[in-house]
Formats: C-alpha cells, sequence, structure tokens
C-alpha cells in the first residue's frame, strides 16, 4: 500500500525535471474554427513521441505551433520550463524535419547540413565543417557531401534532412511526416533507422503521422488526436489494448462491435465446434475468406446480422463461404470503453 | 519511365513527317528574318546614294564611323539607360511578382492587373505620361497650385524621363517570368531557412535569390534587349534629346538618308544584344 501511494508522488516531483516539452491548453483558431482546441501534453526528455490522427486533426498545426511557424491563440509552450511564446522559429531550441525535406535544391548536401550551423555566430569554419562530417557520418552519408539533393535517393533525403536539423542539437525534434513521401518498403526499413538514430542521439522526437501502424511501432508513448483535441494519451499498448474511446479503438486498428463490446479481429477465434472450454460462443455464417499471406480475413455474419471479422492464422481450419461456425473470444480481450460515443 | 526524347525514332515517315510540319515556320523565318537580314548587311557596306538608297562601290567606311565619339556616346547611353531601367525594373518587380506568388487565390487577378496595361496602345500611354509630365502637365500645374515650385520641374525630355517611360513599359516582362519562377519556390524552403536561423534577408539571399535566378535572367533578358533598341519612349519622353541607337537606326534612314550607316547601327544593336545573350547564356549553364 506505500509504495502505490509513494510512487505516483515520486513520478510528480521528477516530472518537472524530466520534462523537456509541454504544451498548457494550446489552441489555435482560424477565423472561427479551432484547428487545435486545447491541449495539454508533456513530452520527456529523451521520448520517442507519437502524435497520430487523421489528416485535418490538427496534428501539424500543432507541429508548427511548437515550431514557432504560427502563433497560439491561446495556451502555452514551454521548453525546459520556459515559454516559447512571441519567439521566432529559430530562437527556439527545437527543429523540423519537413514533410519533404524542404532540403535546399541548390546546396549539396554538406551546404544543406551547414545552413544552420552557418547562422551561429560563434562557430568557425573548421568547426563547422567538422559538425557537418560528424553529423552525416551520424546518418551515413558520408560520401555524398558532393551531391544535390536531386541526386541522391528518397532515403538518402531523408537522413540529409535529419542530419541539417540534428546538426544544431535541438532539445526536441519535431518531425512532419517523415515517412510518408518514401514508397512503403523503404518506408519500413527507415522506420528502423529512424528509431536507432533517436537512441543514439538521445533527443526527444516528436513525430506526427496518420500511420496508426507507424505510430504503434516507433513511439515509446502516443497522442491520439480528433478534432483539434487529444482523445487519449499512453504507450502504444495501453491505447491499442485499452482505447478509452470508439475513435481511438478504430482509429489504431480494427474493431467488431458485437452487443456493445469491442473486440479485435486479432482476438476472435472461430471453430466448427462448440469450444470446450466453456466460453460464450455465437453461431454465424462466413460470408468470405481472404489469404493475406501472414493470416486468413474471415468475415462472418452473426445471428443477429452483425458483422464480425476475425484474423486467423494460415494453420486454421480451411473455411467457405456458407459454413456455420461459432464466434468466440476471451473475455479478457475485449475492450471496455467508458465512453460510447 | 523513360525520359528518351522521342525525336530520337528516327524512321523515315517520321522524319518526312518533321520536315513537313517545321518547313512553314522555318520558310517564314528564312524569308522573312534571315534574308532581310543579308540585305541590311549588304546596305551597310554599300554607300549611300544621293537621296537614300545604296550604291557601289563596296565599303566598309560605315562600320568605321560608328566609332566617332558622337556615336559611340549615343551607344554607351543607350546601353546606360537600357541597364538602368533593367535595375529598376528589377527592383520594383521583384517584390511584386513575390507578393503575387504568396497571395493565394487572388493571384490571378493580380496578374490581370499587371497584364492590364497592354489592353492601351503602348503610344497613348505614352502621350497620357507626357501630358502628366510637361511643363503646363498636371503634375507641375499642381505644385504650382500649391506653391511647391515657382518654375515648372523640368521632368520631361531628358534621360530621366526616358527612364521612367522604359521602366514604366517593360516592368510585367519583368514581372511575369519572376512571378512564374517565384511561383515554383517551395513555401516549406522558406520554413526551413527559419527554422535554421535564417533571417528573411538572408533567406532572401541564400534561398529565394539563387532559385529564383533562370526568372531573373529571363526578365532582365526580355526588359533590357527591348529597352536598348527602344525608339518610341526616348523620341516622345526624350522630345530628341536623348537619342538612342533605335533613334540613331530611324534617323538615318529618313532624316540623314544614309541606309549604309543606318543599316550599319542596327546590325551593331543587334551585335550588342547577341552579345548580351551569349554572356548569360555562359553563366546560364551553372544556373540550372
Amino acid at each position: 500500500m506505500g509504495f502505490s501511494s509513494v510512487l505516483p508522488a515520486l513520478a510528480l516531483c521528477f516530472q518537472e525535471v524530466n520534462t523537456v516539452l509541454e504544451l498548457r491548453a494550446l489552441t489555435k483558431r482560424y477565423l472561427t474554427h479551432p484547428a487545435v482546441n486545447g491541449i495539454s501534453l508533456s513530452i520527456d526528455r529523451g521520448e520517442f513521441f507519437a502524435l497520430v490522427g487523421p489528416s485535418g486533426c490538427g496534428k501539424t498545426t500543432t507541429l508548427r505551433l511548437i515550431g514557432g511557424f504560427e502563433e497560439p491563440t491561446s495556451g502555452g509552450i514551454f521548453l525546459d520550463g520556459r515559454s516559447v511564446a512571441g519567439s521566432r522559429p529559430y530562437q527556439r531550441d527545437v527543429s523540423t524535419v519537413f514533410q519533404n525535406y524542404a532540403l535546399f535544391p541548390h546546396l549539396t548536401v554538406a551546404q544543406n547540413v551547414a545552413f544552420g550551423l552557418e547562422r551561429r555566430k560563434h562557430l568557425t569554419k573548421p568547426e563547422i565543417r567538422t559538425k557537418v562530417e560528424q553529423a552525416l557520418a551520424l546518418v551515413q552519408l558520408s560520401g555524398k557531401e558532393g551531391r544535390r539533393p536531386d541526386q541522391i535517393s528518397g532515403g538518402e533525403r531523408q537522413r540529409a534532412a535529419l542530419a541539417r536539423s540534428l546538426v544544431l542539437e535541438p532539445k526536441v525534434l519535431l518531425l512532419d511526416e517523415p515517412l510518408s513521401a518514401l514508397d512503403p518498403k523503404l518506408r519500413k526499413q527507415m522506420r528502423t533507422e529512424l528509431k536507432s538514430l533517436q537512441r543514439r542521439v538521445g533527443i526527444a522526437f516528436l513525430f506526427i503521422t496518420h500511420d496508426q501502424e507507424e505510430a504503434l511501432s516507433l513511439s515509446d508513448r502516443m497522442a491520439v488526436m480528433n478534432r483539434g483535441a487529444l482523445e487519449q494519451v499512453g504507450t502504444a499498448r495501453e491505447l491499442y489494448q485499452q482505447p478509452r474511446s470508439r475513435f481511438v479503438a478504430e482509429f489504431l486498428g480494427g474493431v467488431n462491435w458485437v452487443n456493445g463490446a469491442g473486440v479485435r479481429p486479432e482476438a476472435v477465434r472461430l471453430s466448427r465446434q462448440q469450444p470446450g472450454n466453456g466460453a460464450h460462443s455465437l453461431t454465424a455464417t462466413v460470408q468470405s475468406s481472404t489469404f493475406l499471406g501472414n493470416c486468413f480475413h474471415v468475415e462472418t455474419r452473426l445471428a443477429n446480422g452483425v458483422c464480425c471479422t476475425a484474423e486467423i492464422a494460415q494453420n486454421g481450419c480451411e473455411l467457405a463461404p456458407g459454413d456455420s461456425v461459432h464466434v468466440w473470444w476471451n473475455p479478457s480481450d475485449e475492450l471496455r470503453i467508458a465512453d460510447q460515443d | 519511365m523513360s525520359y528518351e526524347s522521342p525525336t530520337r525514332i528516327n524512321s523515315p515517315v517520321r522524319i518526312r513527317l518533321r520536315a513537313f510540319f517545321i518547313a512553314p515556320g522555318a520558310a517564314v523565318m528564312g524569308l522573312f528574318f534571315f534574308v532581310p537580314l543579308l540585305i541590311v548587311f549588304a546596305y551597310s557596306m554599300l554607300t549611300r546614294g544621293p537621296y537614300g538608297g545604296v550604291m557601289p562601290p563596296w565599303t566598309a567606311e560605315s562600320y568605321s564611323r560608328i566609332f566617332d565619339s558622337l556615336y559611340g556616346e549615343i551607344l554607351w547611353r543607350s546601353v546606360w539607360i537600357a541597364s538602368v531601367s533593367t535595375a529598376i525594373c528589377l527592383l520594383l518587380g521583384f517584390p511584386l511578382a513575390l507578393y503575387i506568388a504568396r497571395s493565394g487565390r487572388h493571384k490571378f487577378l493580380l496578374l490581370n492587373l499587371v497584364m492590364l496595361p497592354f489592353w492601351t496602345s503602348f503610344l497613348i500611354r505614352t502621350y497620357a505620361w507626357m501630358f502628366l509630365l510637361r511643363d503646363t502637365g498636371l503634375i507641375n500645374s499642381a505644385l504650382e497650385a500649391v506653391h511647391l515650385v515657382r518654375q515648372p520641374l523640368p521632368l520631361l525630355f531628358n534621360s530621366g524621363a526616358v527612364i521612367l517611360g522604359l521602366v514604366y513599359g517593360y516592368l510585367p516582362f519583368m514581372v511575369l517570368p519572376l512571378y512564374a519562377s517565384l511561383e515554383k519556390l517551395d513555401p516549406a524552403l522558406l520554413d526551413a531557412a527559419e527554422d535554421l536561423g535564417a533571417s528573411p534577408w538572408v533567406a532572401l539571399h541564400r534561398v529565394v535569390l539563387p532559385l529564383s535566378k533562370a526568372g531573373i535572367v529571363a526578365g532582365c533578358l526580355l526588359v533590357f534587349i527591348p529597352c536598348l533598341g527602344a525608339y518610341l519612349t526616348p523620341d516622345l519622353m526624350g522630345g530628341g534629346k536623348t537619342v538612342m541607337v533605335g533613334n540613331l537606326v530611324q534617323n538615318q534612314f529618313t532624316t540623314a538618308r544614309d541606309w549604309p550607316f543606318g543599316a550599319a547601327a542596327a546590325l551593331l544593336l543587334m551585335a550588342l544584344v547577341v552579345l548580351v545573350l551569349w554572356a548569360l547564356g555562359r553563366r546560364g549553364e551553372d544556373l540550372v
């Protein structure tokens, strides 16, 4: 009992020290329409944080507010406990990696990376050269210094953009859909690279994406955003397994809504016989079965007409449309959603 | 996807088709541009006739006369006035083009406004300027009416008036190519520059200007070349006192009746333009 009450109190004490970026009731209104509506959020030092939501949910605006490209209507942004209100983008210890990287097309990779350093008056030329070399080595772009952005691949462009921002050693790196410009195969590879890079440099990454898989796989913690507000904040597992709203549950993955309970397709079990373990089961008819490579996607229709999708392993029973099956799941796999909107 | 140009495929049918479509244009250019150019060149190498026209013997005397101090001055003045006008057009046109390129859904309206003057004859617009600027014009009478000046200001019939007229006439030719290149500039590049610590001035100098070089070069050419050969504006706004090469050429064919010399001056003007194009072309290679 003692520990359980002391720990949160301790955590509260450390929070101030450990927080690198804090948003307090951040709001941005365009005319009357609120793009960002009272967001409060803190991000820890060295954390990989994903802000995920459908397009138009306000995540890009949030990032632009933090970056300093837009002024908030109300609310505050605190970097290391200090308000950054009214300061220009370059006066803030944050740096942005833009969606299409925004590399300067007329400059070489090395000149792009040096651009920010050259604006800092206290650095000498040899110092700049060393820092550029180090940054390019960090993102494995050594040897491409003299290339122009159009002479390197998409993945290399992304790494050049990362180097250009990281070389300034920001407290928080803001990434605006950094993987969306890449083709799907490269995207998965860059995901791993991005994560390992973040671990090496130890800088907090605030990453926005509309791709829930990306957010789930990359982030230490994530926030789901909808209509300018935060729906839920937590680790990927918390959000996926204990979504607080229908929106979060459905945004992060497939959900079957059966008699008020939510069940993820991969938790749904199908069997031809009544399950022997005494679990409560429902009878259903198979509508279709689609082979997806790593699993089968089976659409069933329950007796009450509700559709229920199951994702079952390849070695599961071969099911054909019209077959009648028993649908069941472990009660612990049910999503408990407080607010039913 | 292949970027090989289709002209690489040289089947006989294609070659004939291509000749068929190119021939009319080439014939017009050849007949009405290249042949007359040869005639002009021939005229420039002949001797003047007593009442205009040309006659033998062949001589290069017209060319040597061009470099007389009097004509050299006219040449120098032409280059100087054209350069100053181009520079002013660039200074005025660049911010305007940048503003239009960044003005979202209003940009087509603004572009049309830039082109609006073309709806009226250039001659009429030049006369309008003269009515504004002359001693008894709107500006001078207004200044006198409020007792700001006693004598009318010499606003017309000088180099300044010529430059004003040229800038007024050719500003749209500067704005349009500048707009075209600035419009392609990704606004995220400006955000990135600011994010990396560039002041607006540095961003302009390090990002916007280098990336709009093609538009700047195109705009300067489109203004400089017609300004260099301008004839109407110096004639009307300069009142015959600010003579440029264009006026010299016209003069030789009309009042002076020295066709060989007029032809030589016209060719020299062309040589100047080619020289400018060549110089810019050489520098332009590393622009793209």
